[in-house]
């Protein structure tokens, strides 16, 4: 309550600023912030086929904190770099939906150019977004999508596609344990959005895979110590396990803990999902877990900014088959036709003793 | 824990009995409840009783329970200490970040994490206890300060499992005669509070100032100081409990120990503290940590759903505020009877 007051307060201070700017001639014209002023003749132009400069992209991670969401941040400042914008990163430090909605007001009272939000909940910041939308904020959303029909529409950077990432989990782990016996997968909390649609591919999965059965899905809350209890509590309900997959990297990293100090539970269960190579490096090292998966975060948030500013700039659309072209990532495409337009990063990266050496997050 | 047995009282006066009689049944009835939830789930599935099984449930339970002898001393005194989650978190990185990038011996890690802790256990009772400002609003206050601290010097990083010397791991996941370390540590923690909360007059003036804080004005008690001291206590432990979080999770970001108040805090109340003060031990508060963390473990190794273990954990809640007014009812009917009995005579 009190924390949500204390943003709500910040952003109170946010449009008090924004109003002291409105009286200043100055520093409205622009509405871009610090770059405005030296690249707006190049951008005052009508709609040519580059993007615009001095750009203000707001990036709305779940939160400020989470190593994963900072690193997809920074990729989306590269990218705002390399264009000459700007990225103002602006959220809550807990994971709630009420906790971003005083950053989408900063952005509205900013006059952002482009809203890049990875949303804690799918409907709750629809009207706040459809607000700077209707003022002409280019809306993109990544990591979990939304669910706001078409107020406002947004395109969603797909970090690899959902069902992708469900079936290569359920793949990586039936050649780890020769696609037979009982698996489990251990999540994050039971109402996120991401975890259940992978959730939901890895049983289709599993129809390929008649030996392998999917016994229980428990939520360890991204909270190692009820992630362990869970844990304990899976592996005595289920003495003959064979498997996890924890597609979250609290679970996995907890998990892997848990078996480095327990041998005798190692060497009957295989552990697999989605893991930050930096806290899996040691027990990809030391052969408790043969490998894990995850795209690239950098590339994803490198991607989402690249896509902010096309739109923006008027350069693409958010209609299928509108391309663009993202920096060093090559040309991308609009993908539907399905309610939501779409871009795929691509398939997850999976890491190993021979890779994980390369990878620096 | 479970094992932590209670010494005898001493003689004192009848008043005084009866409430420890009171007391002590209640820690029996929350330690029964235990056996009970351990017992039914065992004659469900027999793995329950498996040597990993019942190590998880003491270890899982162990970080709330030592966590809750400082939240027990504070709450005895009719406050309450919110920062404990956000001291352990910041503990916790403070001592990572150290051993990832100063390499300090294993042993300084605890000695730093206590150091934390009573840092900022010392500026909340300084605020509580001489600037006498609520304790609810400084400690809500400093729950956010310390986050925020936090997230500062984390800035987005963690502590990666390899930057944790195996050493200081090994207090985490380590046992000894098959009971580890860790639950060990904290049930020596809790014996110690356990005897100095019945014992020594100085724990016992916490009782008086929770009972009735101007009639132990009155009395003499320095109450102000004796607060002080709840809440640095408070502070510490939940220093030194960051350093075991660390050191039995081996990895640490900025949101290690988010929500804990609430868990130690349900904890407590379960154990039978009395949520406004006055009454309540230690051994009731460890008690009520292993209960909760029995009934979390024991739903998924029964193969229920686990959404029902926080319907549970708010009924127990229910269940043992009822309970206290229940008791403080009859306590002060008894003691009204007596005192008309007294006047008869």
């Amino acid at each position: 309550m009190s924390q949500i007051r204390s943003v709500r307060r910040l952003a109170t201070a946010a449009v008090a600023a924004a109003l002291a700017c409105a009286s200043l001639a100055a520093c409205t014209s622009g509405s871009s912030g610090s770059g405005s002023s030296s690249s707006s003749s190049s951008s005052s132009g009508s709609a040519n086929k580059t993007v615009k400069k001095g750009l203000t992209v707001y990036f709305i991670p779940k939160d400020t904190q989470n190593p994963y969401e900072v690193l997809a941040d920074k990729g989306g400042q590269k990218a705002l770099g390399e264009l000459g914008g700007k990225v103002v990163v602006s959220s809550g430090t807990q994971d709630t939906a009420a906790a971003q909605i005083p950053s989408v007001q900063s952005a509205i009272q900013a006059h952002a150019d482009a809203i890049v939000v990875a949303a804690n909940d799918p409907k709750a910041l629809c009207p706040s977004l459809n607000q700077a939308a209707k003022q002409g904020a280019a809306i993109v959303a990544f990591d979990s999508d939304l669910e706001c029909g078409s107020s406002p529409t947004h395109l969603f950077i797909n970090q690899a596609d959902t069902k992708s990432i469900g079936t290569s989990e359920v793949d990586l782990l039936a050649k780890q344990i020769g696609s037979k016996g009982d698996i489990a997968v251990l999540s994050a909390a039971a109402s996120a959005t991401n975890q259940n649609s992978w959730i939901k591919y890895m049983k289709v999965q599993l129809k390929k895979y008649p030996n392998m059965k999917l016994v229980k899905t428990v939520y360890g809350n991204d909270d190692p110590a009820t992630s362990l209890t869970v844990l304990q509590g899976l592996l005595t309900a289920y003495p003959n396990l064979k498997g996890i997959i924890s597609p979250t990297t609290v679970g996995i990293s907890t998990a892997a803990q848990y078996l480095d100090t327990h041998k005798d539970v190692a060497s009957k269960v295989t552990l697999t999902g989605l893991g930050l190579p930096s806290q899996m490096r040691k027990y990809v090292k030391d052969g408790t877990v043969q490998s894990f998966e995850l795209w690239n975060p950098s590339d994803l948030g490198y991607l989402a900014g690249y896509a902010a500013a096309s739109l923006a700039s008027k350069v693409t659309t958010m209609t299928p088959g509108a391309k663009f072209k993202a920096g060093r990532l090559g040309q991308y495409t609009v993908a539907g036709p399905a309610a939501t337009p779409s871009v795929v990063l691509g398939p997850p990266t999976v890491f190993d003793k021979k890779n994980i050496d390369k990878f620096k997050f | 824990m479970t094992t932590a047995v209670q010494q005898p009282p001493a003689p004192t006066p009848a008043a005084e009995s009866r409430w420890l009689v009171a007391a002590r049944s209640r820690e029996l009835g929350i330690a029964a409840l235990i056996v009970l939830v351990f017992l039914v789930t065992t004659a469900y599935n027999h793995d329950f009783a498996r040597p990993h099984s019942i190590q998880q449930l003491l270890t899982g339970a162990s970080l709330i329970a030592l966590l809750g002898v400082g939240e027990t001393m504070v709450i005895v005194t009719r406050n309450v200490d919110l920062s404990v989650g956000s001291t352990l978190g910041l503990s916790a990185y403070v001592v990572g970040d150290l051993f990832k990038h100063q390499h300090i011996p294993v042993w300084s890690g605890f000695v730093i994490g206590v150091l934390v802790g009573l840092l900022i256990g010392t500026v909340n009772g300084f605020v509580i206890a001489v600037l006498r400002v609520p304790s609810l609003v400084v400690t809500l206050a400093m729950l956010y300060v310390v986050r925020g601290i936090d997230s500062l010097i984390v800035n987005g990083q963690t502590i990666d499992p390899d930057a944790i010397p195996n050493a200081f791991t090994a207090v985490g996941y380590k046992d000894v005669l098959g009971i580890p370390w860790l639950a060990v540590i904290v049930a020596l923690i809790v014996a110690f509070f356990g005897y100095a909360m019945r014992s020594f007059r100085s724990n016992r003036d916490l009782y008086a100032i929770g009972s009735n804080p101007a009639a132990a004005e009155l009395a003499g008690i320095p109450a102000g100081r004796r607060v002080f001291t709840a809440f640095v206590i408070s502070g510490l432990l939940s220093g030194l409990a960051g350093a075991l979080f660390l050191s039995l999770h081996a990895q640490i970001d900025n949101s290690g120990g988010s929500g804990y108040e609430l868990n130690v805090v349900a904890a407590v109340v379960v154990g039978g503290v009395a949520i406004f003060g006055g009454s309540g031990t230690v051994v009731g508060a460890a008690l009520g940590a292993v209960l909760l963390n029995t009934i979390d473990q024991a739903l998924v190794a029964s193969r229920i759903s686990s959404f029902w273990s926080e319907a549970i954990a708010g009924g127990l809640l229910i269940a043992a505020i009822a309970a206290d007014r229940a008791l403080s009812l009859r306590t002060a009917r008894s003691l009204r009877r007596r005192e008309g009995a007294h006047r008869e005579l």
